[in-house]
């Protein structure tokens, strides 16, 4: 391969990756919580279906998330994954952790600056007080926890004892719903959870950080500016970052890409020296296919949310880094189709920097788990995504139709991300594509992300975002 | 055969957008009454 121009690098400092494990809040992910209030027995059953932590722990896509399996290696093991698990699995991964629900809950209380959430007072001393972190939590004895449910708050649970209760903010605004302050705070506290982990295992203070953007999924407002926004800067507040401000970067699915490109971008000018990049759990997207594993009884697997944080800088020698002149946006005429996302967001990237798909060692692609989607109906997407790369490769001469397979064997992976929208989109990625980097293994992983823009009713439009990442060999 | 039938067109991100599906089947006579592009991850 042949490089046009200088390149253009930013370093990636760190990265984490966060699962918080939250069965009992399935049931306020938005298809459970339509179902079951259509049909109240759906509640029972998915209750009956639910993993404890120690399998949410112990299965596999799960144990690649944090790092403690490359994601190359899940071809080879036995499946169904979820009845297979992982002996001598720990929550402890290279990259970040499995959060377990009371740990949740503690970090929930921590970060309530409105008095939203109320604990019942002698199970959260017993079972939660140990995790506690920020604010005081407000405790209240189980009459009183149960008066503000029968108020209207949202009954919180521990299997199936009640143990707290989430209010609304305001009587009369949809925005301000216990729903959808629960739905923002867990983002919060997962995406504050994530930037704490990077910052520890990357060793850089809190206080270095002068930018985060957060990419998460919610819309945090009122009823007069609904999705106003600045999740960042609660985020960056959590989180210790008092030096900086933030702000947040939204386009679907493909946020956390775009908002690597701006981080990037804000290093590259000179404007920011450390930019966090973080994202909280989508709990919306919390057993969005229940049904499906219900009829096949199989465990509710969309039982976590996922999160992810990184540190960008200045480029130094050997970092591993974000190619800022590969990065490729998906422009209005291109058109939706995949072949059009594979041309604009790979091929033309690529051939800017002298390159053609098959001088990319590792393509980081839509990574949802198949364990999950395959049941439901909605296929194999890495592999979809793999295989129109590979016929992209073969129309364009680089390879023959006898080798898509091996192209999408090599150069590809199985999916492993939970169905959290934004997380699976190729950034989940990162983390894996910076150790195979590292040792070597690779020369290079271009990530490449989908945004599905038509499901807000705005436009027909789809949209993307992609970049490279390799080492900055000087 | 194909004039007056009405269709309703769903597509899907990674595989066919609606819009496309629409637009051949117009051009082979149908009428489309509704598409859309759904995303099921």
């Amino acid at each position: 391969m042949a490089e046009t121009a200088k390149p253009v690098r930013v370093g990636i400092e760190g990265v984490s990756y966060s699962l918080t494990h939250v069965p009992d809040l399935v049931r306020y992910g938005s298809k459970p919580l339509r179902e079951i209030r259509a049909n109240s027995a759906l509640g029972e059953q998915l209750a009956k279906r639910s993993r404890d932590f120690a399998a949410a722990t112990a299965y596999a896509p799960n144990q690649v998330y944090i790092g403690n399996i490359a994601p190359e290696r899940l071809s080879d093991l036995p499946k169904p994954w979820y009845e297979k698990l992982i002996e001598a699995a720990t929550p402890q991964g290279r990259f970040g952790d499995l959060v377990d629900e009371e740990r949740f809950y503690a970090l929930l209380a921590g970060a309530d600056q409105f008095a939203l959430v109320t604990f019942e007072e002698h199970w959260f001393r017993e079972r939660v007080a140990r995790h506690s972190i920020g604010r005081a939590p407000r405790l209240r004895a189980l009459a009183e926890v149960q008066s503000l449910c029968d108020k209207g708050a949202l009954p919180l649970y521990s299997g199936e004892r009640l143990v707290g209760a989430f209010a609304a903010a305001h009587d009369e605004d949809a925005s301000l719903a216990a729903e959808v302050l629960l739905e923002n705070l867990a983002g919060k506290v997962t995406a504050t959870h994530s930037l704490r982990s990077v910052l520890d295992s990357a060793k850089i203070t809190a206080e270095e950080i002068d930018f985060v953007i957060s990419c998460s999924e919610e819309a945090v407002g009122d009823r007069y500016n609904r999705g106003g926004g600045n999740l960042a800067k609660a985020i960056a507040e959590d989180g210790g970052c008092i030096n900086a401000s933030g702000c947040d970067t939204k386009a679907f699915c493909a946020g956390p890409m775009y908002a690597m490109v701006h981080g990037a971008s804000l290093i590259q000018s000179g404007v920011a020296k450390k930019v966090a990049v973080v994202a909280g759990g989508s709990l919306a997207k919390l057993g969005m296919k229940f049904e499906s594993h219900l009829k096949k009884d199989m465990p509710i697997l969309e039982d976590v949310l996922g999160s992810f944080a990184a540190i960008l800088g200045p480029a130094t020698p050997n970092q591993i880094c974000v190619r800022l002149d590969s990065a490729a946006f998906h422009p209005v005429r291109a058109g939706s189709s995949p072949q059009a996302m594979a041309e604009f967001l790979a091929e033309k990237p690529l051939a800017k920097l002298g390159m053609k798909l098959t001088d990319v060692d590792r393509y980081g692609v839509e990574l949802h788990n198949p364990e999950i989607t395959v049941p439901s109906g909605s296929g194999d997407v890495p592999r979809t995504n793999y295989l129109t790369l590979a016929a992209l490769a073969v129309m364009r001469g680089q390879i023959q139709k006898s080798q898509m397979e091996d192209f999408v064997r090599t150069r590809g992976m199985p999916g492993y991300a939970p169905t959290q929208g934004h997380i699976p989109s190729a950034i989940v990625y990162l983390g894996h594509a910076m150790n195979a980097l590292r040792s070597g293994e690779i020369r290079n992983a271009l990530l490449m992300a989908k945004g599905s823009l038509f499901l807000g009713r705005m436009t027909q439009l789809s949209d993307g975002c992609s970049f490279l990442v390799d080492r900055n060999e000087v | 055969m194909l004039k007056g039938k009405k269709i309703i067109a769903i597509g899907e991100r990674d595989g066919v957008p609606g819009p496309v599906i629409a637009e051949c089947l117009e051009g082979a006579g149908y009428e489309v009454v509704f598409q859309a592009t759904e995303c099921f991850v």
